[in-house]
């Protein structure tokens, strides 16, 4: 259903709304050309997507092809990157995967052109319908799990028009809010659903709403959190990227609940596309009448401005981020008070993350009960992950709480590559935990990740697996948070200094006995005495590892080795005599010219000159080349 | 005599964006027209918004976005996302340091290049990836990252 854009009048009624999206939705229904989508966010761009956009307009203009050639956020599908769907009046749409430029000619003129629909080329149809040889979406293990609430725009709209959102029910959720609801009646329908912050500390949205409400100063402000500095995590940009205006109508409903007219956006600098589709939406709306004086023609008002971070971890924290708004140092300072109370310019200030927003407009045209009715108990709705890491099918899923990390690593995630064993799935980014493998059937939600030492997190999910190893990964989030402490309190900042020389020197074989106590008791006080949740987190994955993985610890201090043959200084590289066929490769690509032996005769690494830079693992075709 | 700093660039951008402005986009938009933020640059903020000039230092340099020294004629940003690291970017990290004897934040001697970490492109499904002026690299091995690099000129 993705179309041109259509000039309409100013909505200054819910009427109004309704009408244009009936005249929208309209005008859609009498097309008659074929429609050929491309996946243009981040992901599908950083594959070559917009090669592959160039190769279609020109092989269309060549060849005089009538059909229309349109863009979509991420479907999630990153494994299938470059995706092309082509969508023909009257026939399903079909999802053409891993499409390069090459492919172009053959795709459009098989599958466009003519009727060949070419299902070597295809993964699945989405949408309604099916065809011969190829799996409607909901059949493939990838998506039959998944529960598409927050994600349900992304890859079937244009993020950059206005009118497909609206088309799509979109700003349905704020006409009702306006006209119908008073502002107390929101908010009990936000708690009334459960719904907890998405960013991952997991509070419940609706009271943090009725905490602002309550609290006395004006003006009152809204933020929403768009710093997404978890490594690994990208649900906020492709949400962002995909379906922006589900975030605008999240904040308007939001400002007109606690009773706040400003609302700032505070996007990382490193998400250069998001920031232009959140500022293209955003004027958009406002020529819609949809953000600003009197919106919908009701007596609320509101505007969005967007401040861009400079390249801050730690200004994911809510009160650093409050300061780097102010054009502050990002530090964090103590609570109480709560932003809630005092806030940005010490006023009562609502922040939440990207997707807690972004599940309002549902909440409301839905209802509580709708949203609590998948999920657990007291984790009620979906969550939005980016599975990633060593796993075959890597990519955004929304799930609902309460699936097992088991279904979501072997079932929707295909498992894990080169038939290598699993061990373990990090959650939470730097302030999470790593969960080993007799835990992989744990319901995944809030408390029950708690329990177990992890966190949920933004949603960063990351596989890994025999050939990882826990220490090294310690010392990785580690490392990064020394560079990302805003340096105010002390345990953070000297605590992790400390913690990272006791890993390092674990790392290097020069870890004595008791330093695995020394380190898990430095964790637990860091993790106490720290001003923020960055210091006050960060011991996490040292802890959950040496919880579950102490047998590793206790291999690199007292065996002097790295059992998943990472730790440089504990392992040798070695050439199995019975794989190597002599080919010499390795010898001329070694760059310390380490490696000796002649055609056909089994090579030799001289362990003495060898940096372990892995190249002749990289270039041997035999596997010959082994860690130990 | 020293040659005075052309400031005529930051007074454009003062122009255009007001009293208001606020110290970070000032500090953003001063980088990108002078392609770091040099002593005087950071002196001359600091006197049009009448703030002293060691507060613009500390929030110049607490964010990682802010360079007070040139840079390399090109940008290589690995990435060194938790996912991509899980595959391997390690290695590649080191390579760059083999050959080109610099460390991530660095610049290379003559100028060619800077080297920088990055967390996160949101490129897992194609890691380690990297970021080389402005173009994402996918499916980085040591080798096709020091192929890229002799091509840069």
């Amino acid at each position: 259903m993705l179309m041109e854009v259509t000039k309409v009048p100013k909505i200054t009624s819910p009427q109004t709304l309704f009408g244009v999206s009936e005249e929208i939705k309209s005008k859609a229904e009498e097309r008659n050309r074929p429609q050929i989508i491309v996946g243009l966010s981040s992901c599908g761009i950083a594959t070559g997507g917009r090669n592959v956009w160039s190769a279609i307009h020109d092989k269309l203009e060549k060849n005089k092809i009538d059909a229309r050639l349109v863009q979509t956020g991420c479907i999630g599908m990153c494994f299938n990157e470059v995706l092309v769907d082509v969508k023909k009046p009257g026939a399903p749409r079909i999802a053409y995967k891993n499409i390069t430029p090459e492919l172009v000619e053959e795709l459009i003129e098989d599958c466009v052109v003519s009727d060949n629909v070419r299902s070597d080329l295809a993964y699945c149809i989405i949408g309604e319908g099916s065809y011969d040889g190829i799996p409607n979406w909901m059949e493939t293990p990838f998506f039959v799990r998944q529960t598409r609430r927050i994600l349900r725009n992304c890859g079937f709209i244009d993020p950059e028009k206005i009118e497909e959102y609206i088309a799509k029910d979109g700003y349905k959720a704020l006409a009702k809010v306006l006209y119908e609801m008073e502002p107390d009646e929101v908010i009990d329908t936000v708690i009334k659903s459960g719904l907890r912050g998405r960013g991952g500390a997991g509070f419940p949205t609706g009271q943090k709403w009725n905490f602002t409400r309550l609290a006395k100063g004006e003006p009152k402000y809204l933020v929403c959190n768009a710093d997404e500095g978890d490594p690994g995590a990208f649900m906020d940009r492709s949400v962002i990227e995909g379906d922006p205006h589900s975030l605008l109508e999240g904040m308007l409903i939001a400002g007109y609940a606690i009773g706040a007219s400003e609302g700032y956006i505070y996007c990382r600098a490193e998400y250069p596309l998001a920031i232009k589709r959140l500022k293209i939406a955003i004027e958009q709306a406002r020529e819609y009448g949809l953000i600003g004086e009197n919106i919908m023609g009701a007596s609320f008002s509101f505007d969005v401005k967007i401040k861009e971070g400079a390249g801050a971890f730690v200004c994911g924290e809510e009160t650093a981020l409050l300061a780097s708004i102010q054009d502050k140092r990002g530090e964090a300072r103590t609570r109480p008070p709560f932003p809630a109370i005092s806030g940005l310019y010490g006023k009562p200030t609502n922040i939440n993350n990207v997707k807690s927003y972004a599940n309002v407009p549902q909440i409301i045209l839905n209802g509580a009960d709708w949203f609590a009715g998948v999920g657990t108990e007291k984790s009620t709705g979906t969550k939005v992950f980016s599975l990633v890491g060593r796993i075959n099918n890597t990519g955004l899923i929304e799930v609902p709480m309460g699936i097992t990390l088991r279904e979501i690593v072997y079932d929707i995630g295909g498992g894990i590559p080169g038939g290598k064993k699993f061990k373990a799935v990090q959650t939470g980014g730097p302030s999470g935990g790593c969960i080993p493998e007799h835990l992989i059937d744990i319901p995944v939600d809030f408390d029950q990740l708690r329990q177990v030492g992890a966190m949920m997190g933004s949603g960063g999910m990351i596989v890994m697996d025999e050939n990882t190893c826990m220490v090294d990964i310690a010392k990785y989030f580690l490392d990064f948070l020394k560079d990302e402490s805003c340096g105010k309190c002390v345990p953070c900042r000297e605590g992790i200094k400390r913690m990272l020389e006791l890993l390092n020197d674990i790392c290097n074989g020069k870890g004595k006995d008791g330093d695995v106590d020394l380190l898990a008791e430095l964790a637990r006080i860091v993790t106490k005495a720290s001003l923020c949740a960055l210091g006050g987190t960060a011991p996490n994955p040292i802890l959950t590892t040496i919880r579950y993985f102490r047998d590793e610890y206790e291999a690199h201090v007292r065996d002097k080795k790295c059992p998943a043959g990472v730790c440089k200084e504990l392992i040798q590289y070695f050439i199995d005599e019975q794989k190597c066929t002599g080919c010499t490769r390795c010898v001329k690509e070694c760059p310390q010219e380490a490696i000796s032996g002649e055609r056909n005769k089994p090579h030799v690494i001289d362990i003495s000159n060898c940096v372990k830079c892995g190249i002749c693992r990289e270039v041997c075709r035999f596997e010959a080349v082994g860690i130990k | 005599m020293a040659e005075a700093f052309d400031l005529s660039k930051l007074d454009e951008i003062f122009h255009e964006l007001g009293q208001d402005i606020g110290l970070i986009p000032f500090l953003q938009r001063a980088q990108n027209s002078y392609g770091y933020l040099p002593r005087e640059v950071i002196v001359g903020i600091a006197n049009r918004l009448f703030m002293p000039t060691s507060k613009v230092y500390g929030v110049a340099t607490f964010y990682t976005q802010f360079h007070l020294t040139p840079r390399g004629r090109h940008l290589v940003q690995m990435c060194d996302g938790t996912a991509c690291r899980v595959n391997s970017s390690r290695d590649i990290i080191a390579q760059i340091n083999e050959v080109y004897g610099i460390k991530p934040g660095e610049t290379t001697e003559d100028f060619k290049f800077t080297f920088e970490l990055v967390y996160c492109l949101g490129c897992c499904a194609i890691g380690p990836a990297a970021i080389i002026d402005g173009q994402v690299v996918g499916h980085l091995t040591q080798r096709k990252m020091i192929n890229a690099l002799e091509k840069l000129e």
